[in-house]
This record gives C-alpha cells, structure tokens and sequence, in this order.
C-alpha cells in the first residue's frame, strides 16, 4: 500500500522533558490510524510536528514522499493544503460565525468566488448536521457542535488527508460516537487518509483500520485492533481493559 | 546559571523575539495584499473608539498647564505669555507622551488580552494550520492602525490642550481670547507639531509590537493572558518614557 506519511526515529523534547524518543511509523494512503496513548504521552505533538505547527529536534517526517523535517513557514503552507488538523477543542475563531469560521480557509486561500464559498460551506455543514447552526457563534456552540464546525472546516478545502486531535474527548457516549461516525463517513465519502490521535478506546475501536500505541516516547505497539486485543504488551492490555496495570487490588 | 545571568538571557531572548516579530511586521506590510477589512475594523477599535481618552485627557491637561503656568509666570509679570506655554508644552511633548501612554495603556492591554486568548485557546495555532500567517491576519491591521490613528489623536489633542488653555486664559485669567490665540500662531512652528508627530509614531510602533508579541507569547491559561496584559502596560509606559529622552535629543538636534 502506498504511503502518505512517514515518521522516521523522530524526536522531540522540552527543556529537558523528552517527549518522544525516536518514533518510527508509516500511515498509508487512504487509512486511518489510531495513535493510542496515556496523557502527556506526546500524542499531539506527533500531530503538531506533521503539519510543522512544532519542529522535530531530530529524525525526519515524509509527507508523500517529501522530506518536511526542514521545512520553512512558507514550505509548510503547501503540505498544510495537504494535510488539515482538527484541533482538539475546536480551535474555531472567536469573532466569526460558524459559517464564516468553515468559509475561512477557501476565502483566505481565493479557493473560489463567494456562490462557490457558500455552496462549498453549506454542503460541508449539511455533511457534518450544523446547517441550522451556520449563524452561531463558537460560544453558543455545545462541545460536540464545536467539534462538528471544526470537522468542517477541516474539509471544506477537501484535503487528502486529516489529523483529528482528541476528537471524542469532553463529550457524552452518545456525542462522541456520533463524532466518530463522521469520522468513518469523512474518510468513506472523501476517500481520505485519517490520523486519529485519541485516549478513548470505544473511540479507537470504531474508527481504526490500524493502531499505533505511544508509550514512553516510542511506538511501543502497531498492528491491527484485532491484534491489540491479544497483545501481551501490560500497558496496552491495561488500556482495552480500562485497568492500571501497576494496581492489583479490586 | 545563576538568576542573574538567567534574567539577562532572558531579557536577550524577548529582544530577539520582539526584532524577529518587528521584521516579519515589516516583510508582511511590504509583501502581502493589506486586509483592509480588518485593518478599517482596528482603526475604529483602536483608534476611534480612543477619542473620549483623548477629550477628556487633552483638554484638562492644557487646563492644568494654563493654571501652573500662570501661577509661575506670574511673578515675573508675563502672565500674558501662557498661550506661548501651553502650545509649546502640549505639540512638543505632553500631548505625544501622556496621550500615548492613556492610549498605549487601552490599546496595549486590549491587544495583549486578545491575541493572548486566542493563543491559548489554539486559535493561532489554527490560522497556521490552515494556511494563514498569524503576522498578516493579526500584527499588520493592528501596527497599521495603531500607526495612523496615534498621530492623528495626537494632533486633535495638540488642538483640545491648547483649546483648553484658552478657555482657562479666557475665563479665569482675564486675557482676551483673540490675544491667547494670536501668541498661539506667532509661535507656533512646523517643526514643534512634527516632532511631536515623530514621537508618536515611534510609541505607537513600540506599543503595537510589544501589545502583539505578548499576546503571542501568553501560556497557561487565564492567569498566563493576564500577566502578559500587565506586563504589556508596564512595558509599554516604560518604554515611552524612556525612548522620550532620546527622542526629544534626537529632535533637538535638528
């Protein structure tokens, strides 16, 4: 399968907190992977350096190919064309409406006229259940219609691939499995490749086709959920089964 | 690394950042398309909307003037001489430090408060993701806005101080109005007013650079956006009062 993103013994620290230690790790074309790990795992960071939000002290990142490790601000811009990042509480623009927040990145790019902006926003706001909700501001928004704007103007510019950041975190069973829900039917009807960094394991076992687990600054596991449900690896094992695995007491 | 040498290397490294933001301000203005949109809303957040600071600010300080000057002119008999006092006072210096400081503090504080959220709520974080520079969207309109407006209310309160030593000559100190004013345009010069302007031009660039920088800045939450809005109006005041000085030399020597 061909590969989209590749991630080859990439590090990164702060002051002196290493936060990964070497991460190797490949995301196919039109996949979605699930990064797995505990807080503070480096997860986001991971995500952060793919669309040089943040710089890799060492190792390299290939986006299609392409070395992006060095990549200067204007470089990125192209990759960022690519490759949209939903931000894990939305991240929407305060001062602007929902539609004008999803409108943003075909306006600020002159993607097209203002007929296409708004027939390109309306479509992605029906796909993501917020056409009622396009005359709002971020802060009438719940959690999970925060997270819905946000999923639209990811693809509103119709990217190739996504990097969703917490998507289900903060929000009910029943909000969050319709988020994932638009995650499966983003990458099924856009064809996209999705990275889904996440902690919630109902979350990783409805979106993944694969599983990377994060544990101490490395990829400590990557196969299949089939094949994570029968690893041997404590931390993992403690993860599916919601338990620590350094407690035994009941 | 002892505190002290920890504090210096600190002080360096908020120089570099600020010269860096200074230098990707500059590429923006020159090299991409102006957001005119945003740049008419920060005129009228940042500037228009400053006018009652200016009003209140302005006439009261050419009232003081006109009161003290009196008061100490009055011994070698040359009350007459106020309206020469107070124009010179408020074009060459009082107008451009004590508005841009009433200023600076408002709009300093506001920007600061602003971008700061917007960083810690990722806002900045998104602009970059999605293609945009946070420099053109957010530093430009507000640096260009600042630098337009700040002169103009300067100007405007050249004319309310002086407009206020008028009304105290006129109604308290018994001079003729006609004869305040006539003092006022005989020694008024060119080169008073521009200085004034030069000044101003200087502080509003220093107060929109370290208003936005700080913003950039702000980590940890709600209590990381205040102390970077605090230390915006610190810094700023500082900085006005200190570039003064060798502004006014600067002036002087021309």
């Amino acid at each position: 399968m061909e590969t989209f993103i590749e991630y080859r013994e990439v590090e990164k620290g702060f002051n002196n907190n290493r936060v990964l230690r070497g991460v190797d790790l490949t995301v196919a074309k039109g996949e979605t992977l699930v990064i797995l790990g505990g807080s503070g795992s480096g997860k986001s960071v991971l995500l952060k350096l793919t669309i040089g939000l943040l710089r890799a002290d060492r190792g390299h990142i290939l986006v299609a190919g392409q070395d992006v490790t060095h990549h200067t601000e204007e470089e990125w811009m192209a990759v960022r064309h690519r490759i949209s990042y939903m931000f894990q509480w939305g991240a929407l623009f305060d001062s602007m409406s929902v539609y004008d927040n999803v409108a943003f990145p075909l306006r600020e790019h002159r993607a097209c006229d203002e007929p296409e902006v708004e027939r390109r926003v309306s479509e992605k706001l029906a796909l993501v259940g917020l056409s009622t909700a396009k005359d709002l501001y971020p802060s009438d928004l719940s959690g999970g219609m925060r997270k819905r704007a946000a999923l639209a103007r990811s693809i509103v510019m119709e990217p190739d691939c996504i990097l969703y950041d917490e998507p289900t975190s903060g929000l009910d069973p029943i909000t969050a499995d319709s988020i994932n829900r638009l995650i499966r039917r983003t990458q099924r009807l856009l064809g996209v490749t999705s990275v889904v960094v996440t902690h919630d394991i109902q979350s990783m076992f409805r979106v993944a086709d694969r599983l990377a687990f994060l544990y101490q600054g490395t990829m400590a596991f990557i196969g299949t959920p089939e094949e994570a449900k029968v690893s041997e690896h404590p931390v993992l094992r403690g993860f599916i089964e919601g338990r620590n695995p350094d407690e035994n007491e009941p | 690394m002892d505190w002290r040498k920890w504090r210096v290397w600190q002080g360096l490294e908020y120089l570099g950042g600020i010269s860096v933001l200074a230098r990707d301000t500059g590429k923006a203005i020159v090299s991409s398309r102006w957001e005119w949109d945003l740049l008419s809303y920060q005129m009228d957040l940042l500037g228009v909307q400053s006018f009652s600071i200016v009003l209140i600010t302005s006439v009261f300080i050419g009232m003081v003037l006109a009161l003290q000057t009196a008061y100490a002119l009055r011994s070698f008999g040359a009350k007459l001489y106020v309206g020469e006092a107070v124009t010179l006072s408020m074009t060459r210096e009082l107008a451009p430090v004590l508005i841009s400081l009433m200023v600076g503090g408002r709009v300093g504080a506001g920007i600061t408060a602003e971008i700061g959220s917007m960083n810690v709520t990722e806002q900045i974080d998104a602009l970059r993701a999605l293609g945009a520079n946070p420099v053109r969207k957010l530093v430009v309109p507000r640096l260009l806005a600042v630098a337009f407006t700040l002169p103009l209310l300067v100007l405007i309160a050249d004319a309310l101080g002086i407009f206020g030593g008028y009304l105290i000559s006129t109604f308290q100190l018994q001079i003729a109005g006609r004869f305040y004013m006539s003092h006022v345009f005989r020694l008024l010069q060119f080169s008073d007013v521009f200085s004034g302007l030069g000044k101003t031009l200087f502080f509003a660039l220093s107060i929109t650079l370290i208003g936005c920088y700080n913003g950039m800045k702000a980590s940890g939450g709600a209590d990381g956006v205040g102390r970077a809005t605090t230390f915006t109006v610190v810094l700023s005041s500082i900085v006005i009062l200190i570039s003064d000085f060798f502004l006014t030399k600067l002036f002087l020597a021309f």
